[in-house]
């Protein structure tokens, strides 16, 4: 038995890509399931994968973990190309799939050195790791049970056990708080995080738009095949949502303050005693326009920052492309392509 | 790491006593229960005057409770990879760094060893019982060769399985396909015990040597085929006809010769020329040129059937006046012994025996990796060098034998069944070894598309001639050498 690699100097590596992908193609039979995907993941960095079903995720992170060869383009996983070395990209990588996959007859502790020894890891080490991880996620009392008795979501932390248990240098997880209580969420979402700390690359593909806001640096949405939006939340907001939201709250109703701020701003709704309004340069414009209310003796409650959610952010993007793509004929929506 | 593999999995189908119980019942009571038969029946039939036939079952016997255990191979072996498919636990096998060689490999031989250690031990329960019952011991080569046979049994059944396990997308289709196993090895245990009945053991020897080679083949196969893609992306089989068509009919296109003219300039006519000047120039030779190896095997086994056929006549000489080729006449070409079988001797039923022959050894090639197809050409060849050694022995020129026999139309008949004979043997072949990027199937295709072209374009045509050379040609040949 090999001893486990520590991937010695990732915590102590410049910043370089740990993962990356140029106009990536994957084509099944004539359909094109990824298409042209450029992306980079730096190490301590998370990158959540957002997409409709059949979007491509799970095909992406299939090829970055060395199962499925690219039809085109390129893809590098800790200096590993997945075409020409891909046993060494799965040594690499630690993979949770889209399910747990796991023998169900099989005890969590013998799964769990049955897969060390998959990866390469001394038996010692293999013991150490299983049983660090189990305590960690709290299934340290489920070990000597045949998973068949697990629960879903202790189904789930089995396999995310299995993915991080010989410390891979780059994490690919398929849904990890998949099914799982908000505790055991709470226990996953901190060790993805604690992973972040020690500069580990992860990428999380996800329907979950809260874990995905929570845990990513950057966010990638992906529809048919192809990446339509890519940077952090904030980034992604500006430029898919425009300027920051503002809310005018007043303690009156509105009736003609809108034209006394026409000057300043431009009013995108209004209800019975608020205003809202978009700007790109919130530090410059709200001091004028509070000044220009307050010398006019209108009373403002509030004036705060419209909150806008990620699944605002995904749903405009996605939309947005269907939108373009999408027209009605006798009454009935028909896709363009 | 292919043996955790194996060990895991030995270990998970020991936890199931749906296998572990028959697996029991066939290791221990039934070869308890075929010692007494067999004592049973030798008493029996010692009392009609018969000792020989119990004789003769006791080893029969043997190679029947070595088999039964190892048929539960069958069962773990064609769930072995599409089971897990199904149960979604195949993807975080694949993504270890277990490459396919050792993931294949892994997955076979913890198919392959439960049932073979089952059977081993079966066979030690029924020789002790037999040995307690009737103090029978069977001989050291017999045994070491019934061991032998029951592993290589073992090993084909589930190298195929393993096969079968991997391009399938149910555990459903595995098993109705498990029949193509199951049928050929029933029918080569009956030749088995034919041949034990007749106490031929030596032809025993023959047959393991045949099964060593199937199982590397198909190991071999197996391997060179596994895809992990299909493996994780293919969710239902369906016979895209479409797709089948598209892909079959691409392959049947070819290039158009412009005759050195501008293409687009082409009348008419020459146009459609250079239509059926392209099959000629570019498209035949491209697949001539393509199946080199297979024409290369295609002769070389004809060498070496010219080989067996001296040799056998060497040993199996004929009577001299059984050739007396100086009696030979116009008469005796067209009146042929009158068997339903032997074509006419006309153009039209040469032609067609021809045509059935080609045909039916491209059929055989597809089940059989090619080899049948081989088979079936070595043995016409054999025949006519066992008549050119006993032509010799009768005093005869061998070399005038061959010349004025077989040449005049041979020289166009050989080719044409070399050509398409090897063809054949390459659309067997693609089972085994598709070529690079492509599936099996669409290799298959390929190779259908590269036969129904050569066959209708070039081997027609020439066996057409050589026909009419056979019939009307060849025979005032033999006369003029040899006849009256």
């Amino acid at each position: 038995m090999t001893a486990m690699r520590t991937f010695e100097g990732l915590d102590r590596c410049s910043v370089r890509t740990m993962i990356e992908l140029q106009d990536l193609t994957k084509r099944f039979d004539g359909f094109t399931a990824v298409d042209g995907v450029t992306l980079s993941v730096r190490p301590g960095e998370i990158l959540a994968l957002l997409g409709p079903n059949g979007a491509g995720k799970t095909t992406t992170v299939r090829m970055l973990g060395g199962i499925l060869a690219p039809t085109a383009g390129r893809a590098v996983v800790d200096g590993r190309d997945v075409v020409r070395e891909p046993q060494e990209v799965r040594r690499r990588v630690g993979l949770l799939t889209e399910h747990p996959g796991l023998y169900l007859r099989m005890r969590g502790d013998d799964y769990l050195h049955f897969f060390g020894r998959m990866m390469g890891l001394s038996a010692e080490v293999c013991r150490t790791r299983a049983a660090s991880l189990l305590r960690q996620f709290g299934m340290a009392e489920a070990a000597e049970r045949r998973m068949g008795t697990y629960s879903k979501g202790m189904r789930q932390k089995m396999a995310l056990a299995r993915a991080m248990l010989h410390d891979p240098p780059v994490l690919l997880l398929d849904e990890p708080t998949s099914a799982m209580d908000p505790h055991s969420a709470k226990l996953v979402r901190d060790a993805i995080t604690g992973l972040r700390h020690h500069q580990r690359a992860i990428v999380i593909c996800t329907h979950n738009l809260a874990v995905a806001e929570a845990l990513a640096d950057r966010i990638a949405i992906i529809q048919r095949g192809r990446i339509i939006a890519e940077g952090t939340l904030r980034e992604l907001r500006a430029r898919i949502l425009g300027p920051p939201l503002m809310e005018l709250r007043l303690g009156h109703a509105v009736d003609g303050t809108a034209e006394l701020i026409a000057d300043l701003v431009e009013i995108e709704a209004r209800g019975e005693d608020w205003l809202r309004y978009a700007t790109s340069d919130p530090e410059m414009v709200n001091p004028q326009l509070l000044r220009s209310l307050a010398q006019r003796d209108v009373r403002v409650v509030t004036l705060s920052r419209v909150p806008r959610s990620l699944e605002e952010v995904y749903l405009r993007a996605v939309r947005g492309i269907g939108e373009e793509r999408m027209r009605v004929v006798d009454g009935r929506v028909v896709t363009e392509s | 790491m292919v043996w955790a593999l194996m060990e895991r999995e030995i270990r998970d189908t020991l936890r199931d006593w749906r296998m572990v119980i028959p697996i029991l019942i066939l290791t221990l009571l039934f070869p308890l229960l075929m010692s007494f038969v067999a004592d049973m029946a030798l008493g029996w039939v010692a009392k009609y005057g018969a000792p020989i036939v119990g004789e003769r079952m006791m080893p029969f016997l043997l190679l029947v409770v070595g088999f039964f255990p190892i048929s539960f191979s069958l069962v773990i072996a064609l769930e072995t990879f599409v089971g897990e498919k199904e149960r979604n636990s195949l993807e975080p096998l694949l993504a270890t760094p277990l490459s396919d060689t050792q993931l294949y490999l892994g997955k076979t031989l913890a198919a392959m060893i439960p049932p073979l250690l089952a059977a081993y031990l079966g066979i030690t329960v029924y020789i002790a019982g037999l040995y307690v019952f009737e103090g029978w011991l069977p001989s050291a080569t017999l045994l070491v060769l019934i061991v032998l046979l029951t592993t290589a049994e073992g090993l084909v059944m589930v190298s195929g399985a393993v096969v079968v396990s991997s391009q399938t997308t149910s555990v459903r289709a595995a098993n109705l396909l498990a029949s193509f196993i199951i049928i050929p090895v029933a029918f080569l245990m009956q030749a088995e015990a034919l041949i034990m009945f007749w106490a031929n053991y030596h032809v025993l020897w023959w047959i393991l040597a045949f099964l060593i080679v199937v199982d590397v083949i198909l190991i071999r196969m197996g391997i060179h085929i596994f895809n992990r893609e299909f493996l994780l992306g293919r969710e239902i089989d369906r016979l895209d006809v479409p797709y089948i068509w598209r892909t079959f009919w691409a392959r049947m296109a070819w290039q158009r010769w412009a005759f050195g003219l501008d293409p687009d300039k082409l009348p008419g006519w020459l146009a459609w020329l250079g239509v059926v000047g392209g099959l000629y120039r570019y498209r035949l030779p491209s697949i001539v040129s393509g199946s080199w190896m297979a024409v290369a095997t295609v002769v070389v086994a004809l060498g070496l059937s010219a080989g067996v056929g001296l040799s056998f006549a060497r040993w199996y000489p004929l009577p001299s006046h059984f050739l007396q080729l100086d009696q030979v006449s116009p008469e005796m070409f067209t009146e042929l012994p009158a068997i339903d079988w032997l074509p006419s001797f006309t153009v039209w039923g040469v032609l067609a025996n021809n045509i059935r022959a080609l045909v039916g050894a491209t059929l055989l090639a597809v089940f059989s990796f090619g080899a049948l197809a081989i088979v079936l050409l070595m043995a016409p060849m054999a025949i006519i060098f066992f008549f050119v050694v006993q032509a010799a022995n009768a005093g005869f020129d061998p070399a005038l034998f061959f010349g004025a026999f077989v040449m005049p139309h041979g020289i166009l008949e050989l080719p044409a069944a070399i050509l398409s004979t090897a063809v054949a043997v390459r659309m067997g072949a693609v089972f085994m070894s598709p070529p690079e990027g492509m599936t099996v199937g669409q290799g298959f295709l390929r190779a259908v598309a590269d036969f129904l072209t050569l066959f209708v374009a070039l081997v027609l045509p020439l066996l057409a001639l050589a026909a009419v050379l056979e019939v009307h040609v060849t025979p005032a040949v033999v006369i003029w050498a040899f006849g009256r």
